[in-house]
């Protein structure tokens, strides 16, 4: 233990007291979601089709904006880590900018962008892919507000790599190639699922910018929206409790991979 | 096989300055210097991690100064922390061969694991491996490479001293099977211990180049000269005697009695002048070793004086100047040297 909190017990008590009110601080409202909710509207909910279809809609294209942008999102990342070039600061500060900037107006960028105005919505038009509306949009929209957790951590993961590895293997005569895809990427590996799983979840959980590309279809965090607003809390509150518990569950699982994969690897 | 030409390397505030040696196929050649020295980055540029800013590399006749890493077939070794720590031991020595698409991988992992004698650790972990283990499986992957050199940089000094010798003899025996190495260390023991050609290293500079007979008799560099041991430096030959836990070392017709557990054969004698004592007539001692010689030479040196005694080969001995005073040491005049048989070291005995 800390020598500050080891030699005073004030300050030990005064500090553990303040971060449990913390914790306190997010547990208790997800808690009292669930004690508002009966279970048998609980069950109700999950059994209906919108909601099924909601949940799944959040799931599935937060995953698919995750694996597609990882294509680009990887190798950037490691130029990231492994070049210096000019203006680099700049090219951080451009990864964050995302995160910073109201979701609501990322949204309307990336409207402006994805709108069947625009030239890389008229492209879309032409091969019969829309966004707006539509689940592309909406994986785009998602993609837009979480690249940045996939960036940096993969970014991370990748400097934490020893370069003289990646000399070694090539004094055996791999090819660069065959060095990232043996050496660099395994042993980022962990940094990058760690990435994947919070670009999975900020996206799957996005409102903001989601809303202004496509209210329909719905995601859970729209549908959650528009049930509190039509109809008020006690109508939201179960499929509130309902997609809460998915992402808690689906973190929990993820955790546990990752877990596991800090123990192979430290075999 | 491998032919440097006035290498020039800068490495960040650091000037390799005109490196030009030779290296024989099959030669084991260590580059010995103080740390700081340059033999690292000399290593890398060998190896094409960092460029040369002017001069040439050849291999086999080829001109490979730019040639790229992976086409040089030159692989090194480090002290430490360089297997893939993702990667089991035998993933790490076949990685070479599957890097070339070979086929036998199997077989060939395993020919390489043999050599070192890691054979029985293939499924480990890197990191569950000890000091000595983890450069072996080291070398069994830079063998597994078939490589035309393999670079070793300090591959001995993270290994404690026991697994240090082992590994000594398996580095020899891995040059007998006709693999060029050249191997960089700060050790001169162990450059001794190895070594069929040494460059001495000095503020990078390649300032000798020769056999290590050569370079400790007739030191070209301060850096040789410093180490006081290496002025009594002698090849020969080391037998074992039967019912006595001594051994002989013959050299030049002089028999000198060691006291060693090293193997008989070919082998470097080293005595320390400062283990060594002077007297005017025999003497009842401890010592086995005593021989009546002609001083040739009586020198000043920082500490005391250096006395050159010809007793078939010459030996130097450092006595204090009172010592000579009281005995009376003048040049031409005869006297008796002594020396123990455990002050003599031994060095690559058992090499042939």
């Amino acid at each position: 233990m800390n020598t500050l909190l080891r030699n005073s017990r004030t300050l030990q008590l005064a500090f553990t007291f303040l971060g449990g009110l913390l914790l306190l601080f997010i547990v208790a409202p997800i808690a009292g979601m669930y004690f508002g909710t009966s279970l048998h509207a609980l069950t109700d909910s999950a059994n209906n089709k919108e909601v099924q279809d909601s949940i799944w809609l959040s799931l599935w294209t937060s995953m698919a904006g995750t694996v597609l942008f990882s294509f680009l999102a990887i190798p950037f990342a490691y130029v990231l880590a492994r070049k210096d070039f000019p203006f680099k600061n700049l090219v951080h500060a451009i990864i964050d900018i995302p995160i910073i900037i109201p979701h609501s107006a990322a949204g309307i960028a990336v409207l402006g962008i994805v709108s069947r105005d625009s030239v890389l919505g008229k492209m879309a038009d032409t091969f019969g892919l829309r966004f707006v509306g539509h689940p592309a949009g909406i994986i785009v929209a998602m993609a837009f507000v979480s690249i940045p957790f996939l960036v940096n951590a993969a970014r991370d993961g990748f400097s934490a790599v020893p370069e003289r590895l990646e000399k070694i293997a090539l004094t055996l005569g791999a090819s660069p190639v065959r060095v990232f895809f043996t050496v660099s990427l395994p042993l980022a590996w962990r940094s990058i699922l760690s990435g994947f799983i919070l670009m999975w979840g900020r996206g799957m959980s996005e409102f903001g910018a989601v809303i202004i590309v496509a209210y329909n279809p719905q995601t859970a965090p729209v549908m959650i929206y528009e049930r509190f607003t039509s109809y008020g809390l006690q109508y939201s509150l179960p499929v509130a409790a309902l997609f809460v518990t998915v992402c808690l569950a689906l973190f929990l699982i993820l955790r546990l991979i990752k877990k596991q994969v800090r123990h192979v690897e430290a075999r | 096989m491998l032919k440097l030409d006035n290498i020039s390397v800068t490495a960040g505030s650091f000037q390799l300055k005109n490196v030009s040696f030779n290296v024989e196929r099959g030669d084991y050649f260590v580059i010995l210097g103080p740390s700081g020295a340059g033999k690292s980055v000399l290593l890398e540029a060998i190896a094409g991690l960092r460029k040369p800013d002017s001069g040439t590399i050849h291999l086999r006749g080829v001109d490979i100064t730019g040639e790229r890493i992976q086409k040089r077939n030159i692989s090194i070794v480090y002290q430490d922390a360089d297997l893939f720590p993702h990667l089991s031991v035998y993933e790490n020595i076949a990685y070479p061969l599957k890097s070339r698409k070979e086929e036998g991988v199997k077989d060939k992992v395993l020919v390489a694991a043999e050599l070192v004698g890691i054979q029985d650790k293939l499924h480990r972990k890197p990191d569950t491996l000890s000091g000595g283990e983890y450069q072996r499986v080291s070398l069994a992957r830079s063998i597994a490479a078939d490589s035309d050199i393999i670079l070793l940089d300090e591959p001995l000094s993270s290994i404690d001293s026991k697994a240090r010798g082992d590994l000594r003899a398996l580095l020899r025996r891995i040059n007998r099977k006709g693999i060029t190495v050249i191997h960089v260390t700060h050790d001169y023991e162990e450059a001794i211990s190895v070594a069929n050609k040494i460059a001495i290293m000095e503020h990078g500079e390649v300032v000798h180049v020769d056999s290590p007979e050569e370079i400790f008799k007739h030191p070209k560099s301060e850096f040789v000269a410093h180490f006081i041991g290496v002025k009594n430096f002698l090849g020969g030959s080391l037998r074992s005697i039967s019912k006595s836990d001594l051994k002989t070392f013959t050299t030049k017709g002089l028999s000198i009695f060691c006291l060693t557990d090293a193997p008989d054969g070919e082998a470097f004698l080293m005595i320390g002048p400062d283990e060594i004592s002077i007297a005017n007539s025999r003497q009842a001692t401890s010592n086995r070793n005593q021989f009546i010689g002609t001083i040739k030479d009586i020198a000043q040196a920082r500490l005391g004086c250096e006395v050159t005694v010809d007793i078939g080969c010459d030996l130097v001995v450092t006595i204090s100047s009172e010592a000579r005073k009281s005995l009376n040491l003048e040049i031409g005049g005869e006297t008796w040297v002594s020396f123990k048989a455990s002050s003599c070291k031994i060095y690559r005995s058992g090499d042939l």
